[in-house]
């Protein structure tokens, strides 16, 4: 076990050196240039030229690539172009928002997702289960910044049942202790404040909980359906077992093997989805971060939120890689 | 020598059957298409402590019999009609609470495939105490030390250590094992093998029948044997029951249907069993066709298209069951009795 963890997390190193090859191209390859962007009106070719020398980013770009590369193997992803502050500090700042956003909407999915699914198919062609089909390739569908919107028009705006933006209402003034908001008025006891960051979150995860949630279903109700028509449920049922060790022991626990590996692969959509639902929730998390980022060409600040994105994903997926094994002896023990 | 012939609605039964099935029919219905009859009027009566066959072509209905009478058919889209007498209630109407607690106690089953039909995901210990813990009452430590000494009957090495092995480390022979092991925790008075060999190489085949052979001799148990090689039933059975198109079109006892089989069908499939006898290199003789040429039992014999001794007759009416000393026999136009 302790090598298969070894293995793969030496294979990360190539997969992200390959990625941060990738990144570093392609930001350069977009139109304009952090000293363009940030210049904006007042840009002349001669101003231009003096900030890109201030940057580095008159260099070759390769060598402009060995140099990030040195930099950030001790550590060091350089400082935004847009506030000057190293961006590990920038990102370290606003991980916590995000991190709670998406761990919110995974949670959802995930305790929504599983049993609705399961649900689903044990009534297979029943109201639930058509309602659940039907749900879940609506849910596929809906932009998250669509539904963001609707979510945020309705329950917010016109029904006042929870706040519109932002993580924390100013009023409730709480004390910072780990950055996530929940938890923090947990630790300090003031459980308003808790409270308070609870009713923030719930229009933002619901948005983003939406897509994986849907896939979870599916993948979940798929997977039930296989898995009540294998040999070894004739079997448990030809035994006498109750219906309970039956579903339990025998169905659920066969039927989660894919969809754990799906949940592993849903983190991925969740960064990508917290930026977007963070804009319209102005969040100020890692998704305002990089939009800032793109607009204005931070090279540095994206390149690090690029790649600790990457890092995390592939992480992530190990530590799914994991859990199945725990669950199916047949990986563990080969 | 003219024989008499006597319709029965089911066998010959002979003192009191322990299970006694009678016109069990099933038939899958799908909107929208006309049913599909896949068991039709099958009758048989098994004794305590005998071995019965039942013996035809894949497809004929023989798991959709077994299963009818475990009541491990799926919910919806089966009807199923007919009886299954067992002490003195039937099967087909029990409760299924009930039916689940009969079900791995009264009468258990064992399948085809001894790989799919284990757990992937569980250890092989609990698949043979869970039964143990759920009809003898039994505590954890007491069905695992049960559990290993079924192991060990069974002809599993290093019983103990097994219990804590998933069905994937095993090999094979040793997983139909567990699975007759599990199949017998609890001293079932039946049990229904479908196809238990089908699955394993020639020469575990042999050891699986021997095991089965001893166990059920060992415990007292009535079994119902399934498959599709009268090779099978020949070293085992008593009785042998062979099943076309879902209906039994001959019943007689072992030595007697193959020293002297009267249905073409049977006839066939004794041709087709590999013999020790027989010239190396010799080409089997086949039963020509399929099941998809089956005319409707309603208007016809089934087996008609397929059948050497067809006459006219057979393409219009259906052929009755007829029982004459003790053999059942459905059919227009029998091969001739020699003398038995
Ligand atoms: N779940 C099902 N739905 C529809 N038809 C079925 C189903 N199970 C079996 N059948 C049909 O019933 C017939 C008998 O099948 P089966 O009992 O499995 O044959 P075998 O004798 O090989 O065990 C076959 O024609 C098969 O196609
Ligand atoms: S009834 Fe006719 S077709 Fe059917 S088995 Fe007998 S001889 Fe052949
Ligand atoms: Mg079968």
């Amino acid at each position: 076990m302790l090598r298969f963890i070894v293995r793969r997390l030496l294979q990360v190193i190539p997969t992200l050196l390959l990625l941060s090859v990738l990144v570093f191209a392609w930001l350069r390859s977009l139109p304009g240039g952090p000293a363009t962007a940030f210049l904006g009106d007042r840009a002349t070719p001669e101003s231009v030229a003096n900030l890109e020398r201030v940057l580095g980013l008159d260099q070759p770009i390769p060598v402009q690539y060995v140099q990030f590369l040195g930099r950030v193997v001790t550590g060091d992803f350089g400082t935004s172009t847009i506030t000057g502050e190293p961006v590990l500090a920038e990102i370290g700042r606003a991980l916590p928002a995000t991190i709670e956003l998406s761990i919110a909407a995974l949670v959802l999915a995930v305790a929504l997702g599983i049993p609705l699914g399961y649900l689903a198919a044990r009534k297979r062609g029943g109201p639930l289960d058509v309602s659940t089909v039907i749900g879940t390739l609506v849910g596929v569908a809906v932009p998250v910044f669509f539904l963001g919107y609707i979510l945020k028009a309705v329950f917010a705006v016109e029904l006042g049942l929870f706040p519109p933006s932002g993580r924390q209402s100013v009023a409730v003034d709480a004390t910072n202790v780990t950055g996530f908001a929940v938890l923090d008025g947990l630790l300090t006891r003031e459980f308003d404040a808790s409270l308070d960051a609870l009713s923030h979150l719930v229009l933002p995860a619901v948005a983003l909980a939406t897509i994986p949630l849907a896939v979870i279903t599916r993948i979940t109700r798929a997977s039930v359906l296989e898995v009540l028509n294998a040999d070894f449920v004739r079997t448990a049922n030809s035994k006498g077992l109750t219906p309970g060790t039956v579903r339990g022991r025998h169905v659920l626990r066969n039927a989660l093997l894919p969809v754990s590996t799906t949940i592993g692969l849903q983190v991925g959509l969740l960064l990508a989805g917290a930026v977007l639902t963070e804009r319209v929730f102005v969040w100020g998390g890692i998704g305002t971060l990089l939009a800032d980022a793109i607009t204005l060409r931070d090279y540095p600040r994206l390149q690090a939120i690029l790649l600790l994105g990457a890092l995390v994903y592939v992480l992530v997926n190990l530590l799914v890689d994991l859990s199945y094994a725990i669950i199916d002896p047949r990986v563990r023990l080969s | 020598m003219t024989t008499s012939l006597q319709k029965t609605p089911g066998g010959a039964s002979t003192g009191e059957p322990l299970l006694s099935v009678r016109d069990l029919t099933v038939a899958f219905t799908r909107r929208g298409e006309p049913d599909s009859v896949a068991v039709d009027g099958v009758s048989f009566d098994v004794a305590p402590g005998q071995i019965v066959g039942l013996v035809g072509e894949s497809g004929c209905g023989k798991s959709v019999t077994s299963m009818a009478i475990t009541r491990l058919l799926p919910a919806r889209g089966v009807r199923v009609t007919g009886s299954a007498m067992m002490d003195g209630v039937d099967l087909l109407t029990l409760p299924e609470a009930e039916m689940r607690e009969r079900r791995g106690r009264d009468l258990s089953m064992v399948f085809q495939d001894p790989l799919s039909s284990l757990n992937p995901v569980i250890p092989v210990g609990l698949q043979v105490t869970e039964v143990l813990t759920r009809h003898r009452g039994m505590k954890k430590e007491a069905a695992r030390a049960e559990a290993a000494d079924l192991l060990d009957r069974v002809g599993i090495p290093d019983p103990r250590r097994r219990l804590d092995s998933y069905p994937h480390q095993l090999s094979g022979g040793m997983r139909q094992r567990a699975l007759i092991a599990i199949a017998l925790a609890c001293r079932p008075r039946l049990l229904i093998a479908d196809e238990p060999t089908t699955a394993l190489d020639v020469t575990i085949q042999a050891q699986i029948l021997e095991l089965l052979k001893d166990m059920v001799r060992d415990t007292g148990a009535a079994l119902v044997m399934i498959t599709h090689d009268l090779g099978v039933v020949a070293g085992l059975c008593e009785t042998v029951n062979v099943l076309y198109g879902g209906r039994i079109v001959e019943r007689a006892q072992r030595h007697r249907l193959f020293a002297t089989p009267r249905h073409p069908y049977t006839n066939g499939l004794l041709g087709s069993i590999p013999r020790l006898d027989s010239p190396a290199g010799e080409d089997l003789v086949a039963i020509p066709g399929s099941v998809a040429d089956n005319l409707p039992w309603a208007s016809a014999c089934a087996f008609a298209p397929r059948c050497p001794r067809a006459v006219g007759v057979c393409r219009t009416t259906t052929p009755e069951a007829e029982t004459s000393g003790g053999r059942l026999l459905r059919c227009h136009n029998p091969v001739p009795a020699t003398a038995e």
